[in-house]
């Protein structure tokens, strides 16, 4: 059958596309609109790495098809830094060296961007509880928690 | 593949009553999307429930609440006044998956993907939520521990969708807990799951109960001789050891790589008493 017309928005700029109803928002995140920061790592939602928020909500775009994001938001690790600006937890993650590979960090920098729009000053028992989707298999989780604890600081005093 | 995303009840049920292939209904998809990836299912139709008003819902009903099957963990861990009526049944939803995974998966994709270790499914049972259904024929309501017959066996007949779960009004001095073994703190599926509903009359006595285990058998069940256990009882340690006598005594469980039949019958004992004691500790408190 024909494919879907999607009208969408991404990073607050609306955007169009074709889609087959098997495909997922990862697919069409990667593949099509070429905004491959969203990494596919599992592909069943047990590991955050293509983590994105729908509406301000975090998900795995992995679990939602692109047919079912018409007339939604959708907010990727693309739209957190600001041309060369890049977003404080962006910043923190790299003075914590709290990345080695790479690959699960575009899933924690989304979804520590929404714990913090809830939450400004979480617990460490907070963070590690929100972060429990994203797995890092390289840096055993502390560092990262500290770079959302110290970004939390930054952006409390604005 | 077809999907459509119908805004009522009757669009969706005209698409599913009609559809000749394999058809699933999509709610948060954490299930249907995984089983599609690894070619369990290949449905020719899918029907999207979320664009209907009334899958979305949380509302107060006759003194109860009405959930909407496609309500997302995340909206009900939000909601404040549902999560103090009936804090079991939102933390048995929290349970499930991720923070990624909570802002998709809902209650009526819980129970109707068929798993006997659901872990909301035990907390709506003990809770008395009535599932109700619309199909060809209209709606009727079924009692949720009548909606799963087993491992991926469903009562819904052709075309027949769960819309919504409505749970009873609380009476005073009631709350409800469940609990769940894993082998780790997060994100893995119940080897157990209890969930205990009580009431406590004016002298702290308690005057009603409902108990019911997930992954103990082909089904959750709802065991009625362990509440029967602890009605009319303070649950003393003598109403705990006849509470946890009769959860063992109704556990058919698998002997698999997540827990022998031995393990998981002690769990279910265990994690019964302990959800009966901090039910009744809330319902003190209530």
């Amino acid at each position: 059958m024909a494919k879907h017309h999607i009208e969408t928005v991404v990073n607050g700029d609306a955007v169009e596309f074709l889609c087959e109803t098997e495909e997922t928002l990862l697919d069409v995140l990667r593949d099509t609109l070429n905004l491959t920061g969203s990494k596919e790592g599992c592909a069943s939602g047990d590991c955050g790495a293509c983590s994105v928020t729908l509406d301000g909500r975090l998900v795995c775009s992995c679990l939602v098809l692109g047919c079912e994001v018409a007339g939604r938001r959708i907010e990727t690790i693309e739209g957190l830094a600001k041309g060369e600006k890049l977003h404080p937890l962006q910043q923190k993650f790299l003075e914590h060296a709290a990345l080695q590979c790479g690959i699960c960090t575009p899933g924690f920098l989304v979804a520590s961007k929404a714990l913090l729009e809830r939450s400004p000053d979480p617990s460490e028992h907070e963070i590690r509880f929100w972060l429990a989707g994203n797995l890092c298999r390289c840096t055993g989780y502390d560092k990262i928690v500290s770079a959302v604890k110290d970004a939390a600081a930054t952006l409390r005093k604005g | 593949m077809r999907y459509e995303a119908p805004d009522s009840v009757e669009g969706a049920v005209a698409l599913l009553s009609a559809a000749t292939g394999e058809v699933r209904v999509l709610a948060g998809g954490t299930d249907l999307l995984v089983q599609m990836r690894a070619d369990v299912v290949d449905p020719e139709l899918i029907v999207d429930i979320k664009k209907i008003a009334e899958t979305r819902a949380v509302s107060e009903e006759k003194g109860g609440w009405r959930i909407g099957a496609a309500v997302t963990g995340a909206e009900l861990k939000e909601h404040a006044r549902l999560k103090k009526a009936w804090p079991g049944v939102v933390e048995a939803a929290n349970l499930i998956g991720s923070t990624q995974v909570q802002g998709r998966a809902t209650l009526g994709g819980n129970l109707c993907n068929g798993s006997p270790a659901a872990d909301s499914v035990p907390a709506l049972i003990a809770a008395g939520a009535v599932a109700t259904l619309a199909g060809p024929q209209g709606r009727r309501d079924l009692p949720v521990e009548d909606v799963m017959l087993g491992p991926r066996k469903l009562a819904l007949r052709k075309g027949e969708i769960v819309v919504s779960f409505l749970l009873p009004p609380r009476a005073p001095r009631s709350s409800d807990a469940y609990l769940r073994f894993i082998p780790r703190t997060e994100m893995d599926i119940a080897v157990v799951g209890a969930g205990v509903s009580l009431t406590l009359d004016g002298s702290g006595t308690i005057s009603a109960a409902r108990v019911s285990l997930g992954a103990v058998a082909a089904r959750v069940l709802l065991v009625a001789e362990a509440a029967q256990a602890v009605i009319g009882s303070r649950l003393d340690e003598a109403a705990q050891r006849r509470l946890e006598a009769a959860a063992r005594a109704v556990c058919r469980p698998i002997d698999d790589k997540r827990g022998t039949i031995e393990f998981r019958t002690d769990v279910a004992a265990v994690l019964t008493r302990r959800a009966a004691l901090i039910a009744l500790d809330r319902a003190r408190t209530s």
